[in-house]
């Protein structure tokens, strides 16, 4: 019960967050001086193209870019009637993209869920590596077991992500005969989900996830390790011992329990770094993320497409913290019993 | 009959350095008590550690056979393979650890930590094993075992986790039973119970037990064997009675002399002269409020000090004696002006008996600043109090560079003649605090405390981190300075022993109230109030024919509601500070 009524409270504020994330993210965008449409124009005008002007502004028009900046948040949001009565983010329209000349939601699509598959995909494979490793070198901490595995992870956290793609492409390709660039056999684009599709995926999948995580596997795992190491020299772990526990068995049970809380408050920040850090990787990978959508909606200050890319990023933080926040209190009593009285 | 435990010529060291347990040999019979007594550093813990092979990995046992015979048989502890080391470790030998705070997971409820041992060793069921727990638990004291069997560490005052702890050790009926300091981290009345608790236990189950303890007190009441280590090795070793009656190494002679103890005969002391105070406490109170974190439960109301009425007359010391949580620190920060007090308290400070007090917490910025350099805290721990990063130059003159006095050449001759003063030597200024010892960092803090020439110090248990040798000597020098330069101590300290010897007054706090109130001599002649006897009764002194009177101790130590009628207090109802006779005030009803 009391983790219900938890969770709904951390669901309500994470709304809250995500309302004023999106007037940052709206005015930040907004900070350079002009806007896509602007921009286009005066090139338009300057190279005497009088017809595209007149659908620029009528773009303008249409998109209220002509209002004052409140009001275009507003309108973008959804809170207030636009041109074209209430369409904005909450009742499912993400605007239009002028770079692509496409509507938003067309342009990230697909790219979405493969996005999010990515990441999980990366956020799996960090957890999976780095929890049995990182719980290994502390218990056999000053060996050459941690030795090994502390440069194994040091070169996997020095190495930049990109050059280990390209690395990893080649050998794949050469040994295992995995596929290079892309997330699906070009076959399969923009065809419906079906179970070669799928196949397929999967196997792509393979080489981005090991790039994407490899660095947070091994930050992490020098985590865990360092917080291992800390709980070990703790006197419950002296209790446990006295008792005639098995040393696995007490690793697993004791330390590991209380090593395990910033392990799982990570899972919030580990979704918005991979998704930002990816992007040269998808860039070279020639993944379909939304990674290499977000640079060029910035670089060409594509509005729409660049704060909708941005509220999904936040979005995908806000679901990763408010996930370990619930899990903690699943996990610890300490944190649980909290204002309850004593 | 052969002993239970023996352990011949037993040797430790760590890595390739020096030894630090030298051939160390001893035996314990079934049923009885060996004390192994030593300060910091003497080896002692190590050694009981190295029964259960519970070392450090760095430590090895370097030479030296620990036997253990049970059930006929003789199992060559330093011989056995890891895992059969498994079956004896909390089955036929088991262990209680010092700080009942931090030997419990913070993660797992008590009933699942002491069901594990009986898991682990008998394979019982969950519901066999939560009969026999539940069973222990009624044993060791636990009011309601169904509740403690749910509940999680931090849910448990301190006396309780030392019971769960216990509760594990004797869960699986173990042969021995090695105690480390099983009660350092209790107040005193607890310290008693806990101690007959386990004596109790011991009688019924007839195991061997081994209580690794500094304090020769705590041995005068448990042991039928001694062994006092010094430095890795044995200095003096025979049955108790005798060790205890007639000390024969000089070693074991110093340790004795250093126990403070409760004078066994006292007699009443004259009132104090309270023409010219130093420190006033009016009418103190301080309430704090704990937000119940809900709209629908009203926020709970602490009261840490109620109505304290204290004075300490020039030159004097004030002892506030107390339990953890009895408000006597509170009271001390208030005192300092580190906390303002409840309205309608006051607090007044005469630095020079023929000006007019201040107010300490309604004073100006240039009141303010005066009073900081006549009024100077020595603290608890003198591990943490000093910043590992500042040589002791640095720390001794800080204050005079806040306070602006002296050019940098003589503050610098000012903290050299201030470590003379507290018994250094003048060429350890350019030092880390790490170089010294806890009884030379204490030095190092009332040095500290002395720069800015003080005449009020407020000592907030400067001993309790201490080993009694050291203890011993840190009051001396305390007692020296005060009478050297006319200081006046405001003393915290929740043992009466130690302020049996330093105070000039004695104030005993409980719940936030002043029970008692006299000069310590009137006190032990004549305690009143029963927390007063109960604090006395309880305190372990070396001498064997004063053993600790548990009747005593359980009638003073409960709830004050379980007091009798005429001290009883309860939130709404409190008995008056009533002085019977000239200097003693007790609260009670006349």
């Amino acid at each position: 019960m009391l983790i219900l009524r938890y969770a709904i409270y951390r669901f309500a504020t994470m709304l809250l967050t995500l309302l004023v994330v999106s007037v940052l993210v709206f005015v930040i965008i907004n900070l350079p001086p002009g806007d896509y449409l602007s921009n286009q124009i005066a090139e338009l005008r300057a190279s005497g193209q009088e017809a595209g002007v007149a659908k620029a502004e009528f773009l303008r028009k249409e998109y209220a870019l002509d209002r004052a900046l409140w009001e275009q948040y507003m309108i973008w949001v959804g809170f207030m009637p636009g041109p074209n009565g209430f369409s904005g983010l909450i009742q499912g329209n993400f605007g239009w993209s002028f770079e692509f000349d496409q509507p938003v939601s067309e342009i990230v699509g697909e790219s979405l869920w493969l996005t999010v598959l990515v990441n999980l995909a990366a956020v799996l494979f960090v957890y999976i590596v780095a929890l049995p490793l990182g719980v290994l070198a502390a218990a056999k901490s000053k060996t050459w077991i941690d030795y090994t595995s502390a440069f194994v992870g040091y070169l996997g956290l020095a190495t930049p992500n990109f050059l280990l793609a390209l690395i990893l492409f080649y050998y794949g390709h050469k040994y295992f005969n995995l596929p290079i660039g892309g997330l699906m056999d070009p076959a399969y684009e923009g065809q419906p989900m079906g179970w070669d599709k799928a196949r397929s995926i999967l196997i792509h999948l393979i080489v981005p996830t090991f790039v994407i995580g490899t660095s947070g596997a091994s930050a992490m795992m020098q985590r865990l390790r360092a917080n291992m190491l800390d709980e070990l020299g703790k006197p419950y772990v002296e209790t446990a011992i006295a008792k005639g526990m098995s040393p696995s068995r007490m690793l697993a049970k004791y330390p590991l329990r209380v090593a395990f809380n910033p392990f799982v408050a990570d899972i919030g920040n580990l979704l918005p770094a991979m998704v930002s850090g990816s992007v040269l990787v998808s860039v070279v990978l020639g993944l379909q993320t939304i990674g290499p959508t977000l640079l060029t909606a910035l670089k060409t200050q594509d509005q729409f497409l660049s704060a909708f890319v941005l509220m999904f990023v936040a979005l995908l933080t806000l679901m990763g913290t408010m996930i370990s926040d619930v899990l903690l209190v699943l996990l610890d009593p300490r944190i649980r019993y909290e204002g309850r009285d004593a | 009959m052969p002993p239970l435990l023996s352990v011949e010529n037993l040797s430790i060291g760590f890595g390739k350095g020096e030894a630090v347990v030298r051939d160390v040999s001893f035996a314990l019979n079934p049923g009885e008590t060996l004390a192994l007594v030593g300060e910091s550093g003497s080896g002692k813990t190590v050694t009981c550690r190295a029964v259960l092979r519970i070392l450090p990995r760095v430590a090895q046992i370097r030479s030296g056979r620990i036997s253990l015979h049970t059930g006929g048989k003789t199992l060559d502890l330093t011989g056995l393979s890891e895992r059969r080391m498994r079956d004896v470790r909390g089955n036929q030998v088991s262990m209680i650890f010092q700080e009942p705070m931090r030997s419990l997971s913070p993660l797992h409820r008590i009933g699942n930590q002491v069901s594990e041992v009986l898991w682990l060793h008998r394979g019982a069921s969950d519901s066999d094993a939560k009969r026999q727990v539940l069973d222990t638990f009624e044993r060791v004291g636990f009011p309601d075992p169904e509740r403690a069997f749910r509940s999680y560490p931090f849910e448990l005052s301190g006396g309780m986790r030392q019971r769960a702890m216990i509760a594990m050790a004797m869960v699986a009926k173990p042969d021995l039973l090695i105690a480390d300091e099983p009660t350092t981290a209790l107040d005193v009345t607890t310290q008693a119970q806990v101690l007959g608790l386990i004596k109790d236990l011991q009688r019924e189950t007839g195991m061997g037990l081994i209580l690794v303890t500094h304090d020769l007190g705590v041995v005068a009441n448990m042991a039928e064997q001694v062994v006092v280590m010094h430095r890795g090795a044995v200095m003096e070793s025979g049955a108790a009675e005798a060790v205890l009656r007639a000390p024969a190494h000089p070693y074991t002679k110093q340790l004795f002399n250093a126990a403070p103890s409760i004078p066994a005969e006292a007699s009443p002391a004259p009132p104090l002269d309270k023409e010219d105070l130093i420190l006033e406490l009016k009418h103190v109170s301080k309430t704090y409020t704990m937000r119940a974190g809900s709209a629908w439960r009203p926020d709970i109301q602490i009261h840490a000090c109620r109505g304290i009425d204290l004075k300490l007359p020039r030159g004097k010391t004030l002892a506030i004696v107390g339990e953890s949580g009895s408000g006597k620190t509170t009271a001390a920060r208030i005192a300092l002006g580190a906390e303002p007090p409840d309205p309608g308290g006051e607090v007044l400070f005469r630095p020079d008996p023929n000006r007019d007090a201040v107010t300490v917490h309604a004073m100006t910025r240039a009141q303010r600043t005066a009073f900081q350099r006549e009024a100077q805290m020595v603290f608890q721990d003198p591990y943490s109090s000093l910043s590992p990063r500042m040589r002791v130059l640095d720390a001794l003159t800080e204050p005079l560079e806040i306070h602006g006095i002296g050019t940098r050449a003589e503050r610098r001759d000012r903290a050299a003649a201030m470590l003379q003063q507290v018994g250094l030597s003048g060429d350890m200024l350019q030092r880390y605090p790490h170089a010294f010892s806890g009884g030379q960092r204490q030095r190092l803090s009332i040095a500290r405390a002395m720069m800015l020439d003080p005449s009020l110090i407020v000592c907030d248990e400067p001993t309790s981190a201490l080993d009694v040798s050291v203890q011993e000597q840190i009051l001396t020098l305390l007692e020296d300075i005060r009478d050297r330069m006319g200081l006046s101590y405001l003393f915290i300290s929740h043992d009466l022993a130690v302020v049996a010897r330093i105070a000039d007054e004695v104030a005993v706090m409980r719940q936030g109230l002043v029970v008692e109130q006299a000069p310590p001599d009137t006190l032990f002649y004549n305690p009143k109030h029963p927390y007063t006897k109960a604090l006395i009764a309880a305190q372990p002194t070396p001498d064997i024919d004063r053993p600790i009177d548990l009747k005593l101790v359980a009638l003073g130590a409960g709830a004050p509601e379980s007091w009798p009628d005429a001290f009883r207090f309860s939130q709404t109802v409190i008995p008056s500070l009533t002085e019977l006779e000239p200097g003693h005030k007790v609260r009670c009803n006349v």
